[in-house]
């Protein structure tokens, strides 16, 4: 099943404030996960995990290092 | 042929835990590398772990957790007729450590071996005392999880340094009319063997600490639902939830996900840092020091580590 960016972003910023707490409105295309969210690789691999649940895709960890960007991550589940 | 005398049940008589002295703190370990306070605390959960010093070993540590169990127990050495150490980290391959354990508590001549599951070595070796017990292949088991990790971690690898510590738990096992001990689910991840390993004797540990993670946050609790399940209790009817103290973000992942509402949830990693297979017995035994569980309640215990292996089973707290 495709989604839109925008779906892919509203659901990344749910997951990502029941996990870390940043507000969603916070999480937007261009933010840096570690730079500007201060989220480290253990919360990276809960949101890659709890994405895989909402998207349907897996994102193992050996390409979950390479996803700087939130727009990484909705480019990844788009592809 | 003749089938021995066997027993209903089998149950936990008695805990015991031992750390050794030497407290190592997360700002002792930021003087030597690059780490911090907060750091560690965040990622893994830690304050403080025990270290042992260069003349302590698997054995003295073991040595002392028995030995505190059988004080416990009410049982003398004599009584004893099996000693079981949970081990990965002995200072040697031969002999090994069971046999000497159990010379040196004076428990004359019993069935003695260890057993390496990694992290989740004292559940494999409950659940093989539990069977030995009721098929009457003994009467008594001593069992133990000891480990002596800061032998193998490289002490200028944050990755690793911040995580293992030494210490030591143990348990005495024996005969019940009623079921003490539920029934074991364990099982393995062998295509994950490289998530944890030691690759040779001169080499010290490695860790895939997101693959570890990975897997433990969605893999466990439903081995930890499954061991509820077969032995017929609720989660919601658990006095204690006791999973290895590998992380605390993983503790607390599973707990949530077990869904255990009454539970005390075993934290003990704050203080005394992951020591593998000695880690749920020095967590439950201290928890019970403190009078945090009530005696007849019952414990979800939840062993997973290298392997990858695991194992769950409820207990009967002593």
């Amino acid at each position: 099943m495709a989604f839109s960016e925008q779906e892919i972003l509203e659901g990344l910023g749910k997951i990502i404030n029941e996990i870390t707490g940043i507000p969603a409105s916070e999480v937007t295309p261009d933010k840096s996960f570690v730079d500007d969210l201060d989220i480290d690789s253990l919360s990276m691999v809960e949101i890659a995990v709890a994405a895989q649940d909402e998207f349907g895709v897996e994102i193992p960890d050996d390409q979950l290092k390479n996803l700087k960007t939130v727009k990484d991550v909705i480019n990844f589940i788009n592809a | 042929m003749r089938i021995p005398d066997v027993a209903p049940g089998a149950r936990v008589l008695a805990f015991g835990g031992y750390q050794p002295s030497k407290v190592v703190t997360n700002d002792d370990l930021a003087e030597t590398m690059d780490t911090n306070d907060e750091w560690i605390q965040s990622r893994v959960g830690i304050k403080e772990r025990r270290i042992a010093p260069a003349g302590e070993s698997v054995t003295d540590m073991a040595v002392q957790a028995g030995g505190k169990a059988l004080a416990a127990s009410g049982l003398s050495a004599g009584d004893i007729d099996l000693v079981i150490v949970a081990t990965c980290t002995p200072e040697t391959q031969i002999p090994n450590v069971s046999a000497s354990v159990a010379h040196r508590l004076g428990i004359h001549a019993p069935g003695a071996f260890d057993v390496n599951a990694a992290c989740a070595g004292f559940c494999y070796a409950l659940a093989t005392a539990s069977a030995a017990v009721r098929g009457g292949a003994a009467r008594h088991v001593l069992v133990i999880g000891a480990e002596k990790l800061s032998q193998w971690v490289d002490w200028t690898d944050r990755a690793t340094a911040v995580i293992f510590a030494d210490g030591a738990g143990a348990a005495v096992v024996g005969p019940s009319e009623t079921p003490g001990i539920g029934p074991v689910v364990w099982g393995s991840a062998g295509d994950k063997a490289d998530a944890i390993y030691v690759k040779d004797r001169s080499s010290f540990l490695y860790q895939e600490g997101q693959t570890v993670f990975r897997w433990a946050t969605t893999a466990l609790h439903p081995v930890a639902k499954e061991a509820c399940e077969r032995a017929g209790v609720d989660p919601a009817e658990l006095s204690a939830f006791v999973p290895h103290q590998a992380n605390l973000r993983i503790v607390e992942a599973i707990a949530r996900k077990l869904g255990a509402e009454k539970a005390a949830v075993a934290r003990d990693i704050v203080l005394a840092g992951n020591t593998s297979a000695a880690s749920i017995p020095l967590a439950l035994s201290r928890m019970i020091e403190r009078g945090e569980v009530p005696s007849g309640g019952l414990a979800l215990l939840l062993g997973f580590g290298a392997g990858l292996t695991y194992a769950g089973q409820v207990i009967e707290i002593p």
